[in-house]
């Protein structure tokens, strides 16, 4: 608490009396804006409080449009206004008095008013337009305040159409020999650049000025500029990082002026600053990185005093040295950062801990687990917020073997929650990972059965309720969004029903009862997904509900159907479900005119089920036979071939109808067919003719590779299933955790009986300095072991680096060892049960480790060496895998040196740091590319991504017919890695694995290429393609790491060689277009052809004729989408007229046209 | 309760605050900033539910608060709150120290602040304000600074 003395009510008298303080001086108590505080002090009610404001307004209304009032008197008036708005009471006729003050008004006066603008207009508000000469006047003051008012507006709000008229003045301020104004110029910039960030662009250069001012707080003020910039784009500002870093450095040093700091420590805020810039600029990127290693040493180091802004400050550069290249001592330093914060008895702390290790498992979800008793304190937490930010952070680490437990969790926090935001948060979160693990989404529902079912009979009516409700929430905010896995498991748990005949009844009778007041409220507010729910538990069970007329329920139902937005398949579950329900009689009326409407609906499904409904309603027999009520489940036989039709085909063949082909069969024909055919629609031209059959034939051998890949990610997961972390949707930036060695023993969370098969034991590790609290070894007490139990479901999944069975009781643990080993020779899988079971007697450690890879050698070295010997030369003849030091390796082999062991031996000791991650990068990548292309021009070979052990590169190569994207994944660990498996994809592409995907095996320091022929699905201005490499090292982790890749659009466009005639009829036949002026050269005799040729040297068009003062152009994008371009020098311009009929291809072209010509 | 509103989340990423407000005990404003648009009308209520929720903590409590789709981080002096709306994106603590560091201003320039100050000279402690966040971004931070260009005012209208 601050030493802040509060003055209470009670001093008011002596307060008014006595005009010591500055801003009271002024104030008399018989002054208006006097009487007005004192009136809404003594308020007491929110009817007083109106009547006080209202009379207020009135008064000052009267006053503002009298001619006789001063200034002065004007600026009291203007501050009683925003008190009547403070309150929430509209005083809009004071704004145009505001904007007069301003203008008229002197210093002070002139500050209200601008301040009065501020708080009462927003940025669209058209009466700002009235301040821009206002501040034009301003700016050219020779009065500084005035200039510096006007400045400090402009910052907050001005008109961006205006911005032209006052930028040179505001730029010329940048100049200005007083540092406040320079500093606020450079605000008013930023603003500008805020709302109109082109209208700024010519001068960044000032900017950089800015950057470098003798003036710490101009230099501060530019920060903020940069910040948003390298957000936007951090590629054009890494030439700053070594500025930005010597800033840090000296104001960390102290270098600053005393008045910078806060509790002695110097500029807190900038630093803050400074460290978010520098994360976004060393995120992903190892080079600059390295540049700021030393100084974020430094600020950890600097930042050790116990206050609160040394710890804001701490976070700041913990999450920073998360974010950037890693580096593993820094790592270590940042991890034990975070565990003084959660461990921290300070509340504030320690959710800014939590927050830190929300951010930061994103990234190595293992640094959980050291802090894993925390986490399932503060689970227990009394203070919700603490709770809630543990639930966010359980949600970083879900993995396909807890989600059930963090999920359940979540529907805890969801029955105590009161706040809707968190609800509609939370759900969607439930849903997202239902989505994310649609194997467990019926688990899941299993669970809640379980949990809120047999257990309670007594309280078993709320807990029904909870359930259908929580179900109801799902399906609403889930909506259509929502996987159509959960609401058909939901269906069927409800119609399979559970233990007691009763029990079911109830809760189908309680989802009817819930659904009712849903139709008769507005049901068009529900998703799609969600109806269709409704209707087919109304067509089910509605029965149960004695007082409920089935004719209501069917007039419910029909007016779904009459609903605009209600999609056709939810009239067809509604169809349905009327089907089921009309008994004849009186519901009669209802579905006779509902069949009548849909029998002759245009949508097939529709039009059936109409029918059907028709039938069934007049005969209650039948419908009794095909629908019978209450019935269970029961498995149908589909007769996939079809068989039942045979006899129609032989019927239809008899009768002359031509055989069935196949639809790539069709398709190929078509082409051919339609080659000929000079067919002035559609996109088959000539040269498509090749290019499509080409893919034809390819696709079956594409599939099977595809299918060939599916498997083996399912055999990846299935492995994982075990104890190896599923990454799915964790970004991991780097693999190896440098200062795992810390991690702290929870053997006991073991030695608990674990309830579920799937759940691994803990995890061991060689103790932790910060975790001494944690109880070892002893018998533990019943609540400590719940929530150890807790913790081993929880965390399950995520210590596989180390996962070794204490017990010997987890079974799944062994089999992926000894599977693994199975894959790598006979002489191996002795090896692992070796190592199983000398880990079983003693707890592992460093010293077991050792002890092991001593056993290792003595007995074995021989085998093994000859087994990695095969096994590396099976991977030289491995397609598409280049093996570099396969010499250098197998020597080591026979050595039996410390990556071999680790490639085999199952108690892994952690790999130490490694100091030169990045070895392989330097070394010339181009010979690495595949003999096929290695003639061809390529793109540079840029670094796509890297941790410890893989460095991705990638270029692509322009061939005739295709662009071939190459990605080189280099090993530069000491290690073989193992499955590795390359996925890449696209939004806006079409992409397809070339040769071998490099799958397998790498050796330590080789490089493996992947190639895929990219072709253009979807038009942009660059497209990127996205990527995962999963591997396994050889202690038996998945890893992964993703990367994307920008390729621009232009190096997929190809001359397109068509004759003036055949250009004119495609020019008729396509639909898109778009036209726009160009800039001409005009640097020679000839601008039209000077820049046609321009244009087809930088984007390979294809110039089809000039005549006069016009020119045709063509060009196709891979594979086959044309686009036309017609030209015409028009008044200095080129007009151009580009004709496609791809959608966005004619908008993407004339962008790259135009980006050509720029940079001529 | 639409759908689209789970996807709304990453939108609100942009770090920034979104308001400062101080409240007394009795849950009346003594001060409103908003750096995001909010109507007039809308703002009464948000005002009553973040008193609301900042009341209802405990002193042993955690200083940030979860509201709505942002974050709530108030500080006590006395009967005053100060309330700072942020998005999820900003460092709470930075926040924490900001407010403390506001009102140090403000003990500096009215030597020994109250709320009868706040109240007296809303026009002042806006522009000291206005001073030290604009657009939602801190923007000054040394006191002397933030202070100078309302010295400079009232040196001149004593003149």
């Amino acid at each position: 608490m601050s030493d802040v003395v509060e003055k209470t009510l009670t001093a008011l008298p002596s307060l008014l009396s006595l005009d010591s303080h500055p801003g009271s001086a002024k104030l008399s108590s018989t002054s208006k804006l006097g009487n007005l505080i004192r009136g809404i002090t003594e308020l007491t009610s929110k009817h007083e409080e109106e009547k006080l404001i209202q009379h207020e307004l009135l008064a000052i209304k009267e006053q503002v449009s009298s001619p006789n009032t001063t200034m002065r008197q004007m600026k009291e008036l203007m501050v009683r206004s925003i008190y009547c708005e403070m309150l929430g009471y509209e005083a809009s006729f004071s704004y145009i008095h505001a904007i007069k003050l301003a203008q008229q008004g002197t210093v002070l006066e002139k500050r209200v008013g601008y301040l009065a603008v501020s708080l009462f207009l927003n940025e669209s508000h058209e009466l700002l337009l009235l301040l821009v000469n206002t501040v034009l006047k301003d700016l050219q003051s020779t009065n500084l305040i005035e200039v510096c008012m006007a400045l400090t507006v402009v910052s907050q709000m001005f008109p961006k159409d205006m911005i032209p008229a006052i930028l040179p003045l505001v730029e010329e301020k940048l100049n200005h020999p007083k540092e406040i104004i320079r500093r606020k110029a450079v605000m008013a910039l930023y603003k500008f650049y805020l709302i109109a960030p082109n209208q700024v662009q010519h001068i960044h250069n000032k900017f950089r000025k800015a950057l470098c001012d003798k003036d710490p707080g101009v230099m501060t003020a530019s920060l903020h500029i940069y910040l948003q910039m390298i957000q936007e784009n951090p590629e054009a500002y890494k030439d700053l990082t070594p500025s930005f870093v010597t800033i840090l450095k000296q104001v960390v040093g102290g270098k600053l002026p005393m008045d910078f700091n806060y509790h002695t420590v110097p500029a807190p805020w900038l630093q803050i600053q400074l460290l978010r810039i520098l994360a976004l600029l060393g995120k992903n990127d190892q080079s600059t990185s390295e540049v700021m290693y030393e100084v974020l040493d430094e600020s950890l180091r600097r930042a050790e005093m116990n206050h609160n802004i040394t710890y804001a400050i701490l976070y700041e550069c913990v999450k920073c040295i998360y974010t950037i290249h890693p580096k593993s001592d820094l790592l270590e330093k940042a991890a034990k950062c975070i565990g003084n914060f959660v461990l921290s008895p300070k509340i504030n702390l320690k959710y800014l801990g939590l927050k830190a290790l929300t951010y930061v498992v994103q990234q190595d979800p293992k640094l959980a687990l050291q802090h894993q008793m925390t986490i399932i304190e503060c689970l227990d937490h009394p203070d919700l917020i603490i709770k809630r930010e543990t639930l966010e952070l359980l949600f970083r680490i879900t993995n396909a073997q807890n989600v059930t437990v963090i999920v359940e969790k979540m529907l805890e926090f969801l029955c105590i929650s009161e706040d809707d935001h968190t609800t509609i948060d939370l759900v969607g979160k439930v849903a997202e990972l239902a989505e994310k693990y649609p194997l467990n989404v019926s688990f899941i529902l299993c669970l809640l059965n379980l949990l809120y079912f047999p257990i309670n009979h007594c309280t078993y009516a709320p807990d029904n309720e909870w359930f259908i409700e929580t179900m109801n929430t799902v399906f609403s905010l889930g909506g259509d969004m929502m996987q159509p896995d959960i609401p058909n498991s939901f269906l069927k748990l409800l119609s399979e029903g559970f233990d007691s005949v009763e029990e079911d009844r109830k809760l189908k009778l309680f989802a009817v009862n819930s659904y009712i007041p849903l139709l008769r409220g507005e049901p068009g507010k529900l998703p799609q997904r969600f109806l269709q729910v409704i209707s087919w538990v109304l067509g089910e069970y509605s029965h149960l509900r004695e007082d409920l007329e089935p004719a209501e329920v069917l007039s419910l139902l029909a007016k779904l159907l009459d609903m605009k937005n209600s999609s056709s398949e939810t009239k067809s579950w509604v169809l349905m479900a009327m089907t089921k329900l009309c008994k004849g009689g009186a519901d009669a009326s209802v579905t006779q005119e509902v069949s009548e409407t849909y029998s002759s609906s245009l949508d097939t499904v529709l039009r059936q089920r109409a029918h059907e409904l028709q039938y069934l309603s007049q005969d209650p027999e039948l419908r009794a036979r095909v629908l019978p009520r209450g019935a269970t489940p029961e498995t149908l036989e589909v007769d996939s071939s079809l068989s039942f039709l045979d006899r129609f085909v032989s019927e239809a063949l008899a009768a002359g109808a031509a055989p069935y082909k196949p639809p790539h069969q069709r398709q190929e024909e078509l082409d051919q067919s339609k080659a000929l055919s000079l067919e002035p629609y559609g996109l088959s031209l000539p040269i498509s003719m090749s290019s499509c059959s080409i893919t034809d034939r390819q696709s079956p051998t594409l599939l099977s590779m595809s299918s060939g890949l599916s498997g083996d990610s399912a055999d990846l997961s299935h492995k994982g299933g075990s104890s190896a972390l599923k990454l799915d949707g964790v970004k991991r930036v780097w693999g190896r955790e440098g200062y795992l060695a810390q991690r702290e023993p929870v053997e006991e969370a073991a030695q608990v009986e674990v309830p579920s098969p799937i759940q691994s034991p803990g995890r061991q590790g060689e103790g932790d300095s910060l975790h001494s609290q944690t109880p070892t070894q002893t018998p533990t007490p019943e609540p400590e072991q719940e929530k150890q139990q807790l913790a081993s479901s929880l965390f399950v999944g995520l210590a596989s680096q180390s996962s070794v069975s204490l017990m010997g009781k987890s079974e799944p643990t062994p089999q992926r060892f000894r599977r693994k080993a199975k894959g790598q020779g006979p002489g191996s899988s002795f090896n692992a049960s070796e190592q199983i079971s000398s880990s079983l007697i003693s707890p592992p450690s460093a010293v077991d480790n050792l002890l092991c890879n001593n056993l290792l050698d003595s007995n074995n070295a021989s085998e093994l060496a000859e087994q990695t010997s095969q096994l590396s030369q099976s991977l030289t003849t491995a397609n598409g895998t280049c093996h570099t030091e396969a010499e250098l390796t197998e020597p080591d082999t026979k050595g039996c040196n410390p990556a071999l062991r680790r490639d085999n031996c199952v108690v892994a000791a952690d790999p130490g740091p490694h100091d030169d991650p990045g070895r392989l990068t330097e070394v010339c990548l181009d010979s690495y590319l595949p003999a096929e292309l290695s003639g061809l021009s390529h793109s540079e070979i840029a670094p796509l991504c890297a941790n410890q052990s893989l460095n991705l590169s990638a270029c692509y190569v322009q061939k005739e017919d295709s662009l071939i994207l190459v990605v080189f994944i280099i090993n530069s660990s000491e290690s073989a890695i193992q499955q590795m498996l390359l996925q890449v994809d696209s939004e806006e592409l079409e992409v397809s694995c070339l040769s071998d995907s490099p799958a397998g095996e790498v050796t330590s320091h080789s490089v493996a290429v992947g190639q895929y022929s990219l072709t253009v699905k979807r038009p942009a201005v660059h497209v990127e393609v996205v990527g995962t490499v999963s591997y396994q090292l050889p202690a038996g982790t998945s890893q992964s790491l993703q990367f994307s890749y920008k390729v621009p659009l232009t190096s997929f466009i190809r001359p397109f060689v068509v004759s003036t005639e055949e250009y004119g009829t495609m020019w008729l036949s396509f639909s898109h277009d778009t036209k726009q002026n160009l800039t001409l050269i005009n640097d020679n005799q000839e601008p039209l052809t000077a820049t046609l040729n321009a244009l087809k040297k930088k984007l390979q068009l294809h110039v089809v004729e000039v005549i006069g003062m016009e020119g045709i152009v063509a060009c196709r994008l891979l594979q086959d989408l044309p686009c036309l371009m017609h030209c015409r020098v028009n008044a200095g311009w080129l007009a151009v007229w580009l004709r496609s009929p791809v959608p966005d291809l004619p908008d993407c072209l004339i962008y790259h046209c135009q980006r050509a010509l720029q940079s001529l | 309760m639409e759908p689209s509103r789970l996807k709304e989340r990453p939108a609100a990423d942009r770090r920034m605050i979104k308001f400062v407000l101080m409240v007394n005990r009795q849950g009346q404003t003594r001060l409103s900033r908003y750096y995001h648009s909010v109507e007039l009308s809308r703002r009464a209520a948000l005002e009553a539910d973040v008193v609301r929720y900042c009341l209802s903590r405990k002193k042993d409590q955690c200083s940030f608060v979860e509201y709505k789709d942002f974050k709530l981080v108030y500080r006590q002096y006395a009967a005053l709150y100060i309330v700072v709306g942020i998005t999820d994106s900003e460092n709470e603590l930075s926040i924490y120290e900001l407010v403390h560091n506001f009102v140090e201003v403000l003990d500096k320039y009215f030597s020994r602040v109250s709320e009868l100050d706040i109240m007296f000279n809303l026009d002042r402690v806006h522009i000291i304000l206005d001073e030290m966040i604009q657009n939602g971004h801190i923007v000054e931070t040394n006191k002397s600074r933030i202070l100078a260009p309302l010295t400079a005012i009232d040196k001149m209208v004593e003149s």
